[in-house]
């Protein structure tokens, strides 16, 4: 149940990062490469927050 | 895209020469329906992303909170904050305004058994119900109608005053520009 929850931040990450680098540029390349940036750094955070998360809940 | 102001019509650029018209009036139509600002200042493909990813983001939402995580109540029962940010959508959030006004009239709300955007019932428990029934997709249908919400204040920002690289002034293309160390413009 965990993992299948874990799916639903795909999508948000998808809307979050295309709209953000919406706000920052004009071109749609730019816009396009600013935001495949932003999601890749967003999932290397979130994957170590939840990995340290797992982590720490494992050795309770 | 951009197009050059007419010299004899007042026209606001933003600093990146985009020709934002009105940009009160962009911004307003940005709130009332993500992308309509943008449209308005024929900014077209930027128009549909946000409309597209704004929407379907809130709209998920919604359908996982089987339209009762989008609602407004600030009386003494509950205050409900989320709503301020999924208010930033705009029209689309706006009919829990109105089933609030009913409720608080004592009148039935709108949309029959489904109470579409109505504040639960808390005298008969139907909050804790909600909880209770749609479990962990309550939260979710809230973080995902208050994102959308809070995503198009950036967009309305975007509308009023241009993309934030260009009022930085586009670094990137600053540095291309300058001149090499060493050549005649240089000192």
């Amino acid at each position: 149940m965990m993992s299948s929850d874990l799916w639903y931040s795909l999508p948000l990450v998808v809307a979050i990062s295309l709209v953000y680098a919406g706000t920052r540029h004009e071109a749609m390349g730019d816009i396009i490469r600013h935001a495949i940036r932003f999601a890749l750094w967003s999932l290397v955070i979130l994957s170590g927050i939840f990995a340290l998360l797992y982590f720490v809940s494992e050795n309770l | 895209m951009a197009k050059a102001p007419s010299p004899n019509k007042p026209q606001t650029q933003s600093p990146g020469g985009i020709d934002l018209r009105d940009r009160w009036l962009a911004a307003f139509l940005a709130w009332l329906l993500p992308g309509l600002g943008h449209f308005y200042q024929r900014r077209t493909a930027k128009g549909v992303l946000f409309c597209v990813m704004i929407l379907s983001t809130f709209c998920y939402g919604l359908v996982l909170g089987e339209g009762r995580v989008v609602y407004a109540s600030f009386g003494p029962q509950e205050r409900r904050l989320p709503y301020l940010s999924q208010v930033g959508v705009g029209l689309p959030a706006l009919p829990a305004l109105v089933q609030m006004q009913r409720v608080r009239a004592g009148k039935e709300p709108l949309f029959g058994e489904s109470r579409f955007m109505a504040p639960p019932n808390y005298e008969q428990g139907e909050l804790s119900a909600l909880h209770l029934r749609l479990n962990r997709r309550w939260e979710l249908g809230s973080v995902f109608t208050m994102i959308a919400g809070l995503l198009n204040f950036l967009v309305i920002y975007d509308a009023f005053a241009g993309p934030a690289d260009a009022l930085r002034g586009a670094p990137q293309q600053k540095a291309t520009e300058r001149p090499p160390p060493g050549s005649a413009g240089s000192t």
